[in-house]
């Protein structure tokens, strides 16, 4: 009989110093299926891919490929048994067009010279019988997210890979892409590819894969027919407990306004135009407005421009009544503003000081933390041992651990429980979410909810859909810089938004 | 009017040839600041050769042994980047500040050595080659043709070949760009950032050697190349890091500093009554406010100047 399985890595364990990554994990993928592989940040996913591309070696196991033992030193070997990744940070040269990513590293030449026209034919006949429409001429810089992916697709295409595998390939789609990547996934086992989803987002598992595997803790928790479980289940075995997926809050009546912007127009730093048009909303006290969108739409530079980082071409900010179009960075945050700012690496932490250090990176200079131009370490100290404690925030040691070192859970943790602290007007929280598995986004989502059961005017920004349906009280999705409508979670779906997402619906003016 | 052409030919010769190594070790992600060393060492190897080559050597020997020579050494040199940008990690503008200073002192050393072993009474750095450089040129009419011309030229066509013709190309503009991306595709960055290092070895050390050829017939190293490393960078970030734009970037620097060479033939010129320092200042100003101008949207390769770890992604 035929061996069934197109590769399987069978009780593969790697350990790492104090740490065992993958604990007997076992992986079987099926010829012509789309396999999901299911775990939280730090379950030992990446791990057992960079096993199978043969960036690590592992300490027990094997890896089969058609029922027969295979030895991947390194991605190579893995390229040349015909495993290939779009990677969830796509590898593209942006100053090349999309034929030139496709072919790089396997260049047809003829006397050492390239001979683009004989891969363009071959890209062409991809590209038509997968149905993954690219224009070969243009370059990645210009062309959509969408289009880069089908690119990376096409890579792995090109180097006639057998096994694909996409790493958290969703993120950066919208509802629509969403839907079209999973019609070529499906296509494309329908055409005997075997494929390899890896993904945290539990109904794109549920819609698109057959089979699914689940991770906890490095360990393997074990194989399901998706056709035969739950959203529940699956992430009941991901984390080990039940999860809420659905945010309890109670309808509220929205106070007096807080925030009040009008017409705000930002530049782009990047681009040399404005990436916010004439912006004007309102958020008031006790309420969750949520800034929806797909990701480059302007919400950035929107964030950017409330927090002061970069200065309005045009508009105005008022805070409880308060002009502070013009304040600086301190002003607007001594005077009620708090940010969970979207890069935590980059705006968040300083990522070489202490966690005691960061908690207190806003507060610093109040009498209770200096005296006389010196630090009161001993109030910092008790202060940061305070919030670790009481929002529970893991670290290696304490008060005094490198923020670097800690996981991004954590530090996203310390970042909202710094900002919360501070007992702001205005909660601003971007993407606080981003990249943390499902305990803690719970986790952070109750906090969020309580600030606005506290009274606090809270401005949500997310590219998460399930986040904007379920946290918000009011949605306002923003396209190309504009806020194109204005939606309420309790009777919107998420089609509907998905349009405005996209800029095929916008509301009347 | 023949004089300035023959100069501006020259010295854009020069940059031309510096400038397009600069672009394939910028292009393959190291940013090479080394290139005045670089030419320095060059010009030394180029020099020696013509000094030690015996005087009724055939014209063809010698050109090809002279810019062979200065080209191996420039590549010699080069390879002090190369392990210390890649190997090592090493920050690339500092490295190539200090290739900088120790290219112009230690070839000012070897050549004062060389020289008062041959006679204890010359303490000079200066090394002669009258005979030799007559190798390189052939009169036209009244214009002085100068072989380095030529080979500027084919080097140019070479180069942009290479560069957007081949694998190699494709190749060295992936690591330079995108390391991360060329490695997941098997390419092998190190390689590829040591080839591109190595060819603005012999790019730069050619272009030495071309320089100190340019006007004189014998050249005193303490005095370095006078900068034209630094112009050559300046004529590759205003040629925008491509070839055909680099070259008419070079014809212009090149025509700005051959003025100060013939200046005094333009009656108009002469007639303002300038004094020659402003003529030599010209390129360099020039070169500022080009850099002022341009810098914005610069198409600087994406990943220069920073050292690709495998490890991270």
């Amino acid at each position: 009989m035929e061996n069934p399985y197109a590769i399987e890595m069978l009780n593969i364990t790697k350990r790492f110093p104090g740490i065992v990554a993958n604990d007997n994990i076992t992986l079987q993928l099926r010829k012509g299926e789309i396999h999901a592989l299911l775990g939280e940040n730090g379950a030992g996913k990446s791990t057992l891919m960079s096993v199978l591309f043969g960036l690590y070696q592992p300490e027990e196991g094997v890896i089969k490929k058609d029922g027969k033992e295979v030895s991947i030193k390194n991605p190579n070997d893995a390229t040349a048994l015909g495993i290939g990744m779009v990677h969830q940070h796509f590898k593209l040269v942006e100053c090349f067009t999309v034929l030139d990513n496709i072919i790089l590293g396997m260049e047809p030449t003829k006397n050492g010279f390239l001979q683009k026209a004989e891969a363009r034919k071959k890209i062409v006949a991809l590209s038509e019988r997968y149905g993954l429409h690219v224009d070969p001429d243009a370059r990645i810089e210009d062309v959509t997210v969408g289009m880069q992916q089908r690119t990376e697709i096409l890579k792995m295409l090109y180097r006639d890979n057998e096994i694909l595998i996409f790493d958290e390939p969703t993120a950066v789609l919208t509802p629509q892409e969403i839907d079209e990547l999973m019609q070529i996934m499906r296509n494309l086992a329908a055409e005997g590819k075997s494929i390899l989803f890896i993904s945290h987002k539990l109904a794109e598992i549920m819609a698109v894969a057959d089979r699914c595997t689940v991770l906890r803790k490095g360990k393997y928790i074990g194989t399901v027919d998706t056709k035969d479980t739950t959203v529940e289940a699956l992430s009941a075995m991901m984390v080990g407990r039940d999860v809420k997926f659905h945010v309890d809050k109670e309808d509220k009546t929205p106070g007096d306004v807080i925030l009040k912007i009008e017409n705000m127009t930002v530049a782009s730093r990047m681009h040399h135009n404005n990436a916010v048009k004439n912006v004007s909303l309102e958020v008031r006290a006790g309420e969750i407005v949520c800034i929806a969108g797909i990701d480059g739409n302007g919400q950035t530079e929107f964030v950017y421009g409330l927090a002061g980082l970069e200065p309005l071409v045009s508009g105005k900010i008022t805070l409880c009544g308060k002009d502070i179009t013009k304040a600086s960075i301190r002003s607007r945050s001594v005077s009620g503003i708090s940010h969970i700012p979207e890069d935590r690496h980059k705006h968040g932490l300083v990522l070489d000081y202490t966690l005691e250090d960061n908690i207190v990176l806003q507060r610093y200079f109040e009498p209770e933390f200096t005296k006389a131009g010196f630090l009161r370490r001993k109030n910092i100290r008790s202060y940061a041992e305070k919030l670790i404690d009481q929002y529970d925030v893991r670290s290696g040691q304490g008060p005094v651990t490198v923020a670097r070192s800690m996981s991004g859970g954590n530090q996203q943790k310390a970042i909202v429980a710094r900002e919360i602290d501070r007992d702001p007007q205005l909660l601003i929280a971007v993407q606080p979410t981003r990249g943390l598995d499902v305990g803690a986004i719970e986790y952070i989502h109750r906090q969020i909810v309580a600030q606005r059961d506290a009274g606090k005017a809270v401005l949500l920004v997310s590219l998460e859909m399930d986040e904007v349906m379920d946290v918000s009280d009011r949605i306002l999705v923003m396209y190309e810089g504009e806020i194109v409508g204005e939606l309420d979670p309790r009777t919107a779906t998420a089609e509907e938004m998905g349009l405005y997402m996209a800029g095929a619906k916008r509301k009347e003016q | 009017m023949l004089l300035l052409i023959q100069y501006t030919l020259i010295f854009a010769s020069v940059l031309l040839l510096v400038a397009l190594g600069g672009c394939f070790s910028e292009h393959s992600g190291v940013i090479n600041i080394g290139l005045e060393g670089i030419m320095v060492f060059g010009a030394l190897g180029g020099a020696l050769m013509m000094k030690y080559l015996p005087a009724d050597a055939p014209a063809a020997v010698i050109i090809l042994l002279s810019i062979g020579a200065a080209m191996l050494v420039g590549i010699i040199y080069s390879l002090l980047l190369a392990v210390a940008a890649i190997n090592f990690k090493a920050d690339q503008t500092l490295v190539g500040t200090a290739m900088n200073l120790l290219g112009v002192a230690a070839a000012t050393v070897f050549v004062k050595a060389i020289n008062t072993a041959e006679n204890p009474n010359n303490v000079s750095s200066t090394i002669q080659y009258i005979n030799a450089k007559k190798a390189f040129l052939v009169n036209i009419g009244g214009f002085e043709f100068n072989w380095f011309m030529a080979l500027a030229v084919a080097l140019l066509l070479l180069s942009w070949v290479l560069l957007y013709k081949t694998r190699f190309g494709l190749r060295l503009q992936a690591c330079g760009e995108h390391p991360q991306a060329a490695d997941s595709v098997g390419i092998n960055v190190y390689k590829m950032r040591y080839a591109g290092v190595m060819l603005s070895g012999l790019l730069g050390g050619v272009g030495g050697l071309v320089y100190i050829t340019a006007g004189v017939s014998e050249w005193k190293f303490e005095n370095g190349v006078a900068g034209f490393g630094f112009l050559a960078l300046a004529v590759m970030i205003f040629g925008q890091w491509k070839p055909f734009r680099i070259a008419l970037a070079a014809l212009l620097f090149g025509l700005f500093r051959a003025l100060s060479n013939v200046y005094t033939g333009f009656d108009f010129l002469a007639s303002l009554n300038l004094p020659s320092t402003v003529y030599n200042m010209l390129p360099y100003i020039i070169s500022l406010i080009v850099l002022a101008l341009t810098s914005q949207k610069s198409a600087a390769p994406k990943a220069e100047g920073i050292p690709y770890d495998k490890g991270s992604r």
